[in-house]
Order: structure tokens, then C-alpha cells, then sequence
């Protein structure tokens, strides 16, 4: 379980989040802009807070206080919508880069067990610049699996995955993660990933907690919301402001 | 031709250069990804060289290194000799003259990494050391060359710095730069012209290499080389 409470202030943005995300799978929905990438890089500690006299981060993973932890340490893995695999190492190295303390043997086989699980037992030992977008964000979930992590945070990443392929995928990856323990939170856009995976979701606007609850329930208050909002901006401002005054 | 002068050089040049690049690395990685106000001063002094008369720095390192600064005493009961006028003493000079010559091409190089491949490596368990030695290093390699190839020749056509620090000490500090003056203030243009031929060639040659290979222009194109 997460539990957090962060402020950043950046620029013109301004985000202030107090969660808790226990549940298996937490999907983080919300237009762009809303802070989804931002929360989800200050869990992982790639944005240091402290910049501004306001700005703190307190996050518990499992009630352990990995905020001041380097990223490296806090338990979690993570797959941002861009791969970014070392180019000029192989499928293989990218996936055992994480895998350093390990022996040679034990590393090896933890490493096709990775490949087998995203479906890229074929891609072993092909060089990074040869994969397809899409073969690229698999080898990326298998770097990010191979350590293990506690947290597994994912940014859009099936972006590059046909709708078959990714439901394939998370088909083979939630019975895996949950015989692990292994929590995920998830930003997207797309709802429709919130009901394939069951996922409890938490909605963002504007760098604040607008919603949280079962997919249904705040996607259809989300989807009424915005239905409203736009009948009221299909209205001519002369019609506002006449009906206002009456 | 000096051979003694000229092996003398290559010597200087190839000590400044192993020197320089086992300093720059670290120094350009800290350069190019660290964070705060103090970085400005770091490059700031890194970069001095550049535009300080290489007299003023040869002359300050003079009496920084000789036996009238505690500096220079500490030198002297541990080497036993001061390092002014001694090549140990140019290669001194020589590192922190030709400074920028390396540290700006690898700090440019490694902040043209892709900056998601130091996050990605950072959320595997890499520390600094790792990040540099796995990531940095082999994707900015072409920036390590010039940075080489650069301290390189800055080493070998220095004059300034070697003059005040060395002096014209045959086989210990006079370098060609050193007999190239010697030769014009003999007025022995004949000679002259042979050692300004072997150094203007040795320029020639090794950024005709650079240039060759490519490394200048992938170095320029780093950042779409890494994605």
C-alpha cells in the first residue's frame, strides 16, 4: 500500500495530492496536464521536491518511509510511454541491467523468465535499435519486472501496443504480479484500460485528487461532468448571461 | 629536428591527456547532470583557461608550486625536488591549461544523452560511478575522442605555460614549441620551418582523423543518437 502526501510547486503548476492506493491496480485518470506523470515520477524519486520552500514529499510504501530513499532503493520499477533502453546494449543486457548484485545463472534465467512473461522470448539477444515500438515497451516492462519491485508504475505504457497486444499482455501480467504482491499504478488516457484490469481509479485535475473509487462510478460521474460542461459552453454567451440575469 | 624535444612532447601530451580525461569525466558527468548554484562557479573556473594569458597561469602556477608557498614546501618534502622546472611540473601546468579542451566536449557530450536513459538507469540501482562508466561514457564516446584528440594537441602546441612553469631544460621541460623559439630567436629559419612543419602536420592529421571518422559531427548529432 502507498500513502502519500505531496506539494510541488513548478512553474505555473501546482500540485497538491494526499493519497492512499491500496488497492491491486490504481489507474490515474485525467487530462493531460492534470499531474499524473508528476505524481508518478515523485513516487519513483526522479523529481526532487525541496526546490521551493513549500515544496515536501512524504511517502510511505508499506508503511516504510521511502521518501528520502534514492530510486534505485525505494522498491520501484517503472515504464514511462518512452522505453528509453540503453541503445547500445542488447535485449538481454537491458533487461539484467537492474539484476547487478545477482550471480550469472540466476540472472540469466531471470532474465528469459521476463522475456517470456511480455511475450519477447525471441528478441534475447536482438540489438535494442532493430525492435518495433511496441516490441521496445515490452522488453522495457521486462527491465522494469526483472529487480522485482515491490511498486510497479507505469506512464502510458502500451502506447505502441495494438489493443489486441495489450490486452494480451495485461492478460499474462496481472495473475503474474498478483502471485508477486506487486502493486501497480497506472496514468493513462484511455478508460477503457481502468475496466480491463479492475482497476480502482483515481482521477486528477489540475495537480489535485478530484475522484477515487471503482472505475464505473468515477468514470460516470467524470463522463456526466464533462457531458454537462459542454452543453453549457455549446451555449451562446448572450443566452448565458440573459438566463443568468433572469 | 629536436627527436629529443619532440618525444619530450608526445610525452607531455600523452601524461596531460590520461590525466585529463580520468579528471574530465567525473567532472563533465557532474557538470552536465548535477544541480544548484555552485555548478556555475565549477564551470566558470573550469573554463578560465580559456581566456587567461597562458603567461599569467604559467606564472602563478610558478610561484603556487615553488618553495615560498607552504603548497610548494608540502611538494618538496614528498617529492623530494620542487615541481617547477620539472616535467612532473608541466604536466601540472598542462592538465590544468588544456582543462576546457576536455572537459567541454565530454560535459556537452553527456548532457546530449537522452536524459529518460539516466532515469531509467538511476530507477535500476545505478549509482553516479555506474551511470557514468554504463550509460554515459559508451553513448558519448565520440565526445571522449575530441575531448583526447583536443587535450591533445592543446598540449603539444603550448608555449606560455610550459616557458614560465619549465623553462629550456633539455630533455626535462623543453618541448618543440620551446626549440621552435629557440631556432627563431637564433634566426635559424631553415630549422625553424622543419619543427613548425611537424607540429602545423600533427594538428593537420589528427583532425583530418576526427573529421574522418565522423566523431565531431555525431558528436554535434548525440542527442538523436540515444533515444
Amino acid at each position: 500500500m502507498i500513502e502519500c502526501s505531496l506539494n510541488l510547486r513548478h512553474g505555473g503548476f501546482y500540485l497538491h495530492i494526499e493519497a492512499r492506493f491500496a488497492a491491486e491496480w490504481t489507474v490515474l485518470f485525467g487530462p493531460s496536464g492534470a499531474g499524473k506523470s508528476t505524481l508518478l515520477r515523485l513516487l519513483a524519486g526522479l523529481d526532487r521536491t525541496g526546490a521551493g520552500q513549500a515544496d515536501t514529499a512524504r511517502i510511505l510504501l508499506d508503511g516504510r518511509d521511502i521518501s528520502g530513499l534514492k530510486p534505485g532503493r525505494r522498491g520501484i520499477g517503472m515504464v514511462a510511454q518512452q522505453p528509453a533502453l540503453f541503445p547500445h546494449l542488447s535485449v538481454s543486457a537491458n533487461v539484467a541491467f537492474g539484476l547487478h548484485g545477482l550471480n550469472q545463472p540466476t540472472r540469466s534465467k531471470r532474465v528469459e523468465e521476463m522475456l517470456a512473461l511480455v511475450g519477447a522470448e525471441s528478441l534475447l539477444n536482438r540489438r535494442v535499435q532493430h525492435l518495433s515500438g511496441g516490441e521496445a515497451q515490452r522488453i522495457a516492462l521486462a527491465r522494469a519486472l526483472a529487480p522485482m519491485p515491490r511498486l510497479l508504475l507505469l506512464d502510458e505504457p502500451f502506447s505502441a501496443l495494438d489493443g489486441t497486444a495489450s490486452d494480451v499482455l495485461l492478460e499474462r501480467l496481472q495473475p503474474w504480479l498478483r502471485e508477486r504482491n506487486v502493486q501497480v499504478i497506472q496514468a493513462t488516457h484511455d478508460a477503457t484500460d481502468a475496466f480491463l484490469t479492475g482497476a480502482e481509479v483515481v482521477l486528477l485535475h489540475e495537480g489535485k485528487r478530484a475522484a477515487q473509487g471503482p472505475a464505473v462510478e468515477v468514470l460516470l460521474a467524470e463522463r456526466e461532468r464533462l457531458e454537462r460542461s459542454l452543453r453549457t459552453a455549446e451555449r451562446p454567451a448572450w443566452n448565458q448571461s440573459s438566463s443568468e440575469a433572469h | 629536428m629536436d627527436w629529443q624535444a619532440l618525444i619530450l612532447t608526445l610525452k607531455l601530451a600523452a601524461a596531460t591527456t590520461t590525466i585529463l580525461l580520468a579528471v574530465a569525466v567525473p567532472l563533465g558527468a557532474l557538470l552536465a547532470l548535477g544541480r544548484g548554484r555552485w555548478l556555475a562557479v565549477l564551470e566558470a573556473v573550469t573554463a578560465l583557461p580559456l581566456v587567461l594569458p597562458p603567461t599569467v597561469l604559467g606564472f602563478f602556477l610558478l610561484v603556487l608550486l615553488g618553495p615560498k608557498t607552504a603548497f610548494g614546501r608540502a611538494i618538496v618534502s614528498v617529492l623530494g625536488h620542487p615541481l617547477a622546472f620539472s616535467f612532473a611540473g608541466l604536466v601540472v601546468g598542462s592538465v590544468i591549461y588544456s582543462l576546457p579542451f576536455a572537459v567541454q566536449p565530454i560535459s556537452a557530450g553527456f548532457a546530449a544523452v537522452n536524459p529518460a536513459l539516466v532515469d531509467a538507469a538511476r530507477l535500476l540501482g545505478a549509482g553516479p560511478a555506474r551511470i557514468v562508466g554504463t550509460v554515459l561514457v559508451p553513448l558519448a564516446r565520440r565526445s571522449l575522442v575530441i575531448a583526447a584528440v583536443l587535450s591533445f594537441l592543446h598540449t603539444v602546441g603550448e608555449f606560455g605555460v610550459v616557458l614560465m612553469l619549465g623553462g629550456d631544460i633539455p630533455g626535462a621541460t623543453r618541448t618543440l614549441s620551446i626549440v621552435l623559439y629557440d631556432q627563431v630567436e637564433s634566426f635559424d629559419y631553415a630549422t625553424a620551418a622543419r619543427t613548425a612543419a611537424v607540429l602545423l602536420a600533427m594538428s593537420v592529421a589528427a583532425l583530418a582523423a576526427i573529421y574522418a571518422s565522423g566523431a565531431a559531427r555525431s558528436a554535434r548529432a548525440g542527442s538523436t543518437l540515444n533515444d
